[in-house]
């Protein structure tokens, strides 16, 4: 009895406190930003993890106003953030339903690794009319096949990857006649190799191209087709794998001589070093899909996110990390340049207008809304080498290259303009 | 018209070795399915995470040895040693907790029910070992490599041949030789008729389904140093050990035996020659088998039943 009438009192003046606060939380209301990241399945551990952790950091930091310039301002424009996270798996078709299910709980959606999910998302969010800022995943066909309003993308495309590596090694070997390719058989794999094999033909006519392995994505073991490329005579490899499936490649490979053989290129090999560290073996070419992890200029924001990513979670950020806390900023700089001087929060209209071909400054460096009518990103690339010392992984020879060296001119697409010659 | 430049003795010789290796491979995981299959009339999807637990459990046990400085070669050991604990601990539990309420019902009714176990497995696995991949490497690397027409070879793949065969041998040399494996056989053949004999039918199915969890466990076990260990290993292997086990016929061991071995030797030597079809392959042999043998290569003949 007792215990039932104090829970009443309780919970009355509870609901009072309620009332009475009501009208002082809906000034603070936040803006609730939607963050679609992959938290279960192969690419949860090596990319959805990672940008998970750099949101909840990000926005953490944000609203409490201690990022560094120019982002000090607290949330978004002086107002909180709140992130909903949801579970990226499933597939485009669960994806669409799960975005149409997220869009009227949110303002804003950042989101997106796999490819296949960008392009089954960008037309539901130009029909639901909700911003949606695609982070990280790589084909550039969502903005070259079509145009949006509501959709951008604030990390470069996987072209861009390619072509830089492919300029990197041609610097190294000059002389370079033959090369070889293993790639997972799927959308991003098959990008990728396209266009590295296109750039490699464009840099040096006359190449021979060995043998193109394509294993079936997450096959994870690849016995037969490091024979194949041990017994191709290939003089270079090239490989955009990722998460379990990069990882058995380099533990399979690096014991039988894969990586003594051959040069080889790890396009996307950024977010193994955490994981694989000194057992990538010296002398491969790695890219990081932009100058992201430890190919960042030395920057005050990159700074800020290394030390309080390691701090928090105890591991370096990697590029998923980099491309996440880019994609917030870069929302975060199009609302306050919306917004202005003014008192009131800028409409979705504004914020787009202010979005695109804005120019903004992210952890990984300059950012350029440059392609896709000002809705998709340029970012200079960098590329290097592994270095193993101490027992240590380092990377050595870093190059960066200028972002309109490796991406093609607004309007003209990828491949056309890989294949006819990289000109600017 | 390149292809055939590669086309030679030097080149037959690893094509073979790859495929036999693969083949091993999939025959450790195929047998114990279709063992359960052939006795218990189960298609159990959760096989493949028991491939899967086994992996993770020969990853924590295998490094937790090495960490703690003891003599490498003994993560030998500890691979079998996750095997078995999967297998004797997980394959029990499955089998009295859940099926045994389960047997007689429809097989696709059985089918769902293994399905929804994988699906709570899978979160299971991503509860206690999270979402990063695990790195075994050691046992991997340990044997050092062998030389087989000019290219490197780990010795770990003969390992894992050997492993193989001896499984397939002691597997048949019980099912034939032995007492208790002629009871499994007369439970095979006809239930109700072994039941009426006095052979006790659920302590048959919950042994064999242990031999088949463990089976299913060792594969992952000494898989797990080749790869990394990543959340959804599972899916790929139990998708594969179905083609293997339909290839063969639902229940025979010597068609999984057989039916691993034409997957291995098709899939090494498009690899090889025609690496575009890689993932076509593997259903072509299916799709090609079946059309001559609806029911697999070595299905056993069904009593008819009045």
């Amino acid at each position: 009895m007792r215990l039932s009438s104090s829970f009443g009192l309780r919970a009355a003046l509870a609901a009072a406190a309620m009332l009475l606060a009501m009208p002082a939380s809906l000034a603070q209301q936040p803006i609730k930003v939607g963050i679609v990241t992959l938290l279960s399945g192969p690419a949860a551990g090596p990319f959805g993890v990672p940008a998970r952790n750099a949101a909840e950091l990000t926005a953490e930091m944000l609203n409490a106003g201690t990022v560094p310039a120019p982002y000090t301002q607290k949330g978004f424009g002086g107002t909180p953030i709140e992130l909903v996270i949801i579970d990226e798996a499933g597939g485009p078709q669960k994806q669409v339903a799960e975005y149409r299910n997220l869009v009227p709980r949110v303002d804003i959606v950042i989101g997106y690794i796999s490819s296949g999910d960008c392009l089954a998302i960008a037309p539901v969010a130009e029909e639901l009319r909700k911003l949606t800022i695609l982070f990280d995943c790589g084909t550039p066909r969502i903005f070259e096949d079509a145009s949006y309003k509501y959709v951008f993308r604030t990390g470069p495309t996987g072209t861009m990857d390619n072509v830089s590596v492919a300029l990197y090694l041609v610097d190294r070997l000059p002389n370079v006649k033959s090369f070889a390719g293993i790639n997972q058989n799927y959308a991003w794999g098959q990008d990728s190799w396209g266009d590295f094999e296109n750039a490699m033909k464009t840099l040096k006519p006359g190449i021979e191209m060995k043998t193109s392995q394509m294993p079936k994505l997450f096959a994870g073991q690849f016995g037969a087709e490091i024979t194949t490329l041990l017994g191709s005579g290939a003089e270079v490899i090239h490989s955009s794998m990722w998460g379990g499936d990069l990882e058995g490649l380099v533990l399979q490979g690096a014991p039988r001589g894969l990586f003594e053989k051959h040069k080889v290129i790890l396009s996307a090999g950024e977010p193994a070093i955490n994981r694989l560290g000194a057992r990538i073996p010296d002398g491969t070419i790695l890219g990081a899909r932009g100058p992201f992890g430890p190919f960042a200029p030395d920057t005050e924001l990159a700074r800020w996110l290394k030390t309080s990513y390691q701090d928090r979670y105890q591991v370096p950020p990697n590029y998923a990390s980099f491309k996440m806390a880019q994609a917030i900023l870069g929302v975060k700089a199009a609302y306050e340049k919306a917004k202005g001087s003014g008192n009131d929060a800028p409409d979705q209209d504004k914020i787009i207008a202010a979005l695109e071909n804005l120019t903004f400054e992210g952890p990984g460096g300059t950012v350029k809304m440059a392609l896709g009518k000002g809705h998709q990103a340029i970012m200079d690339a960098a590329v290097g080498t592994t270095k193993v010392e101490g027992g240590q992984l380092k990377i050595v020879d870093v190059v960066r290259y200028p972002a309109d060296k490796v991406n093609p001119p607004d309007g003209i697409k990828s491949e056309a303009w890989i294949k006819s010659g990289l000109k600017k | 018209m390149g292809c055939r430049r590669f086309i030679s003795m030097t080149s037959i010789l690893p094509v073979a070795f790859d495929g036999i290796a693969y083949a091993s491979w999939l025959f450790l995981i195929s047998a114990g399915l279709t063992l359960i299959y052939g006795v218990m009339r189960i298609l159990n999807v959760a096989h493949g995470s028991l491939y899967a637990l086994g992996a993770y459990a020969a990853c924590s046990l295998a490094g937790a040895w090495l960490t703690a400085g003891l003599p490498a070669a003994g993560s030998f050991a500890m691979l079998l040693l996750a095997a078995i604990l999967v297998g004797c601990v997980v394959g029990p539990l499955l089998e009295r907790g859940l099926l045994q309420w389960m047997y007689g019902k429809d097989e696709v009714v059985l089918v769902l029910i293994t399905y929804a176990v994988f699906l709570i497995m899978e979160d299971v696995i991503k509860l206690v070992w999270g979402v990063d991949s695990l790195l075994l490497p050691e046992p991997y690397a340990l044997p050092g490599n062998f030389s087989l027409g000019g290219l490197a070879y780990p010795v770990y793949n003969l390992l894992l041949i050997a492993m193989a065969l001896v499984t397939g041998l002691a597997l048949a040399w019980v099912l034939y030789r032995t007492r208790q494996g002629k009871l499994l056989l007369a439970v095979i053949h006809d239930r109700e008729m072994s039941m009426a004999m006095g052979i006790n039918v659920s302590r048959v199915y919950l042994a064999t389904f242990a031999v088949g969890a463990t089976l299913a466990a060792l594969g992952g076990a000494f898989t797990a140093p080749t790869l990394a260990v990543t959340p959804g290993i599972g899916v790929e292997v139990i998708v594969l050990a179905f083609a293997v086990v339909v290839i063969g016929g639902l229940g025979s061991l010597g068609g999984a035996a057989l039916g691993a071995l034409m997957v291995g030797l098709v899939r090494s030597a498009t690899v090889r020659y025609w690496p575009e079809a890689e993932l076509f392959s593997i259903y072509a042999v299916m799709a090609i088998v079946l059309i001559v043998r609806p029911k697999g290569l070595f299905a056993a003949q069904e009593a008819r039943k009045i």
